[in-house]
């Protein structure tokens, strides 16, 4: 089926989110829309999803002009979506799921889960996956829900199917099958529309690639051109992808971690028995598929975990057993991995947030009375500093982008006295050009001496940054390798396999 | 290693939604989102919710108007003597709420003119107190249904100081007032305790410690040697000593009393401590972002109790000002008169900002006030005032439907939304 959007415009109040947007996405053809956080891509989904009603233009598909009121409406016209999120219900099964908002039913308005059972069995073996329709969702990795969703998609004969930043969860190898059911879903007719800021991927997959800025068609690529090229084109103009950095200098173990585990509220051991130390001006990059223990192990460092055994030093002095408040006073420096929920208030000001951590003592309070004046000043000179794009210091902290937020945070921390400095997923959605402050800031933050810990998904941003990487798998240490190991020993890390050569800790 | 088992083992967790899901992070409690849309709410809407209930408050004073009805019989005849009985019923009932809450022109010389407004005081005074116990709680987050236990258990303790101890003229009321504070305090903070130990909700602990304060205070009532009057077999205490009664303000020809001047401070004391206080610092930010308070060291248990130690207080000087000020000659276990609940609305009005209570309090005081007089002089029922107050809880919980009403531009709904156009317009 052939999919075409013609002139879409779409306004939230005074602000155009999708400008006279063209697209066409031929049968059979996988077509990119790159573009940074922000730049529209989600809303023009939604708009052909029937979330969003466009202001202007036109859907077609095969030249019949669409007018959706709702995803059900798409739906019926044969579009599915692969959400970002997953919109699967955890306690149903995978046939319950996939039937959902269409049961079939027998006389008496019985569900007929046989019907369904079969259809997953029958899409499951068409494309190779190796699904039970009876197991639980919530039972389910992340890469076999990301399948179900699929299902759920080509269950309803969708015949362009949309992607929706479907990697941002999978670890390197998920993401080498995906693209690999990609390519029998094109071979089977159906078009894609696959929505990335992934560049990498962009390039293996992709026909044809449309970049979008601020909400407008900036133009059209094709699969061969440069990173630079494509990244240059999303952020319009010329990008460093890799960090600048020296060779690190490091000292002495300054943090010192042995024998650490972590046991979560529900009594699961989380992290286990994991030891690494951390020497000043180093960085070390904890990398990891998204919940194999590096939040639990993150929090842990900083107090917010309630159960944890073993030790943590830092410079000598022990850390466990300490409220945050102490541990902040240690000279911890904290970037979270949720930066809209523990990072900032977002009801609170740009001043009210880079004091946040710091709101009991001196200098920004004295005898128990906020220190306004101090603290506006303080603000005044980290929103220089920083360049955090914002009216003023008056501002709400959630009215900022993501990229803005982040500095704010970086702010509140750096300008502590550190003497360790955590940053857990630090460029989480941002865009380009707010990775490049956030990745310098943090190697100015080594070469200044002090030890640097990085929690992070991304395999780029783990080879950019690390002096050392320690790969996380189901609560344990896989293996701690130097900063230069390759993609695809990572990738087999990440994905438990322990390298040749080094012992393994887990 | 197949395909299957190597992914099974990728993703030890069983709950891979929550991991999977970045940006959204926990689903913030409905409460938490419900404090949080109360406590955001414009002071325009405030407004437009009192103008609104106002006039439904007109429509249905002219409804349940005898002349009114009696004039629409003959509507299509002589529409005129409809509109007229309209609006002498509406205007009628609220020039008496005017004047039985401001001023009333009837009277001889100002003097006598102003006492309704004294009187609006009066009744403000416990509201505004409570209201401000209420609207702390909300700050921080939490929803203190507890007022009215909290004001019995002060009532108490501040009533038995009055009665039973034998101290100097300012010395008495001082301990009495701080007594009925403390009490308060404790109620309150029972409720934080649980909160911060064992994750008991609020709603539910502060209710069911309403019934505890009141079956206590009963027992007591009832209790010869305890709050009971000596001699007597009605559940009531003695009355106040001269010493530990709160003075009148303005003499003995108004019923305004010192407390008035206390819940000012208290107003004075709530904004210091919310707007320039390291302590409502931390307690604004777990309103707002209990999990970020937590990153940032702030003890956030400890500040729930902290909160509800200050609520209780607040809502213990209604319960003080009630029995030291406006009910000085002995109470019962009905004392506390709905201000606990009332407080509520106030708190939620005023928009849990100190001032806006302190008014929103006022205007509360002014219903009451005016409010017997629009059943005296007009026979427009009370419970008007009770509807119209209501409403105007509703109408603020629906801010929504005001802005419909008087078509005002929702603030900041698209980029709500979604996160894209957030993105874009901060750029």
């Amino acid at each position: 089926m052939k999919l075409e959007i013609r002139g879409i415009t779409k306004r939230f109040g005074a602000l155009v989110a999708n400008d006279h947007i063209d697209l066409v996405v031929e049968p059979g053809e996988i077509h990119a829309l790159l573009g940074e956080n922000g730049a529209g891509k989600s809303t023009l989904m939604n708009v052909l999803y029937g979330l969003y009603r466009a202001d202007e233009g036109d859907i077609l598909l095969d030249d019949v002009p669409q007018h959706f009121s709702g995803p059900g409406d798409a739906m019926a016209a044969g579009i599915g979506m692969v959400h970002q999120h997953f919109m699967l219900i955890p306690v149903f099964t995978v046939a319950e799921n996939v039937m959902l908002g269409h049961e079939p039913t027998k006389a008496g308005g019985r569900l007929d889960l046989p019907t369904a059972r079969a259809k997953v069995r029958e899409i499951s073996e068409r494309f190779g996956f190796d699904i039970d329709p009876d197991a639980l969702v919530e039972d389910l990795p992340v890469g076999v829900q990301q399948r179900v969703e699929i299902i759920k998609a080509l269950s309803r004969d969708a015949k362009v199917l949309v992607f929706d930043e479907p990697t941002a969860v999978l670890t390197p190898q998920e993401t080498d099958e995906l693209i690999e059911i990609m390519r029998q879903l094109k071979a089977a007719g159906t078009s894609i529309v696959f929505i990335t800021h992934k560049l990498r991927e962009v390039r293996a997959i992709a026909d044809r690639i449309t970049v979008i800025r601020l909400g407008k068609v900036v133009g059209e690529a094709s699969p061969t051109a440069s990173n630079v090229e494509l990244a240059s084109l999303m952020v319009g103009r010329a990008v460093e992808l890799t960090v600048d950095k020296g060779a690190s200098v490091p000292g002495g173990p300054a943090l010192v971690v042995e024998d650490l585990s972590v046991i979560n509220p529900r009594g699961d051991v989380v992290v286990k028995n994991v030891s690494f130390d951390v020497c000043a001006g180093e960085v070390l990059v904890i990398a990891g598929v998204q919940g194999n223990g590096q939040t639990e192990l993150t929090e842990a460092l900083l107090g917010l975990q309630e159960r944890v055994t073993g030790r943590i030093t830092l410079d000598g002095k022990p850390l466990t057993g300490r409220s945050v408040r102490q541990i902040l006073d240690a000279g911890v420096g904290f970037v979270p991995e949720d930066r809209t929920e523990d990072g900032i208030v977002a009801e609170f000001t740009i001043a009210e947030n880079l004091m946040l951590d710091r709101s009991t003592a001196a200098p920004f309070v004295k005898a128990g009375n906020l220190q306004l004046d101090y603290r506006d000043q303080f603000a005044r000179e980290k929103v220089t500093e920083f360049d955090i794009r914002t009216q003023g210091i008056d501002t709400h902290a959630g009215r900022l982008s993501g990229g803005n937020q982040q500095k704010v945070v970086l702010a509140r921390e750096l300008s502590r006295d550190l003497r360790m400095f955590v940053a857990a997923q630090p460029t989480r959605g941002l865009d380009v050009g707010s990775i490049e402050v956030v990745h310098s800031r943090i190697i100015e933050t080594r070469d200044s001496g002090i030890p640097v810990i990085v929690i992070s998904t991304e395999l780029d941003e783990v080879t950019a940054l690390a002096d050392r990487i320690l790969v996380m798998y189901r609560g344990g240490i896989i293996g701690i390798v130097p900063g230069d190991t390759s993609r695809d020993v990572l990738g087999l890390m990440m994905a438990g396999e322990a390298p040749a050569g080094t012992g393994a800790a887990a | 290693m197949s395909d299957k088992s190597r992914e099974a083992e990728v993703q030890p967790e069983p709950a891979p939604q929550q991991t999977a899901r970045p940006e959204a992070g926990e689903e913030p409690s409905r409460w938490g989102q419900a404090a949080r849309d109360i406590v955001g709410g414009s002071a325009m809407i405030s407004v437009l919710s009192v103008i609104i209930a106002l006039a439904v408050g007109a429509v249905l004073i002219a409804w349940t108007d005898e002349r009114v009805q009696e004039t629409a019989a003959y509507f299509f005849a002589r529409p005129g003597d409809t509109f007229a009985a309209i609006w002498e019923a509406v205007a009628g009932a609220y020039s008496a709420l005017f004047q039985g809450s401001v001023y009333n022109f009837r009277r001889e010389g100002f003097a006598a003119g102003i006492r309704p407004l004294t009187e609006t005081l009066t009744f403000a005074t416990p509201l505004i107190a409570a209201g401000l116990g209420v609207g702390v709680a909300f700050r921080v987050g939490m929803f203190n249904i507890g007022g009215r236990g909290q004001m019995l258990v002060a009532a108490a303790a501040a009533g038995w100081v009055g009665f039973a101890l034998e101290l100097p003229a300012v010395l008495h009321v001082a301990v009495a007032v701080l007594a009925g504070m403390v009490a308060g305090a404790i109620w309150g903070g029972i409720a934080g305790l649980l909160k911060a130990r064992t994750g008991a909700h609020e709603v539910i602990t502060t209710i069911m410690l309403n019934f505890v304060a009141l079956y206590f205070v009963a027992y007591l009532l009832r209790t010869p040697g305890a709050l009971q009057a000596p001699g007597s077999n009605n559940p009531k205490t003695p009355p106040m000593q001269e010493t530990a009664i709160l003075p009148d303000l303005l003499g003995p020809n108004y019923n305004l009393h010192f407390g008035f001047i206390l819940v000012i401070a208290a107003t004075v004391f709530v904004w210091w401590l919310m707007n320039r206080s390291s302590l409502g610092f931390q307690f604004r930010a777990v309103g707002e972002n209990p999990h970020a308070a937590r990153v940032a060291g702030m003890p956030v248990k400890m500040i729930y109790v902290y909160a509800m130690l200050f609520a209780g207080g607040f809502a213990g000087l209604a319960g003080v000002n009630q029995v030291l000020g406006t009910v000085t000659t002995g109470f019962g276990q009905g004392i506390d008169a709905g201000i606990g609940f009332d407080a509520i609305t106030v708190a939620l009005l005023g928009r849990s900002r100190p001032w806006g209570i302190f008014a929103a309090g006022i205007l509360f005081g002014a219903f009451k006030a005016g409010g017997f007089s629009m059943q005296a002089a007009e026979g427009v029922p009370v419970d008007i005032v009770v509807v119209v107050q209501s409403l105007i809880v509703l109408f603020i919980a629906a801010p929504p439907l005001v802005r419909a009403i008087f078509r005002l531009p929702t603030p900041g709904a698209a980029p709500r939304r979604t996160l894209t156009p957030k993105e874009v317009a901060a750029k």
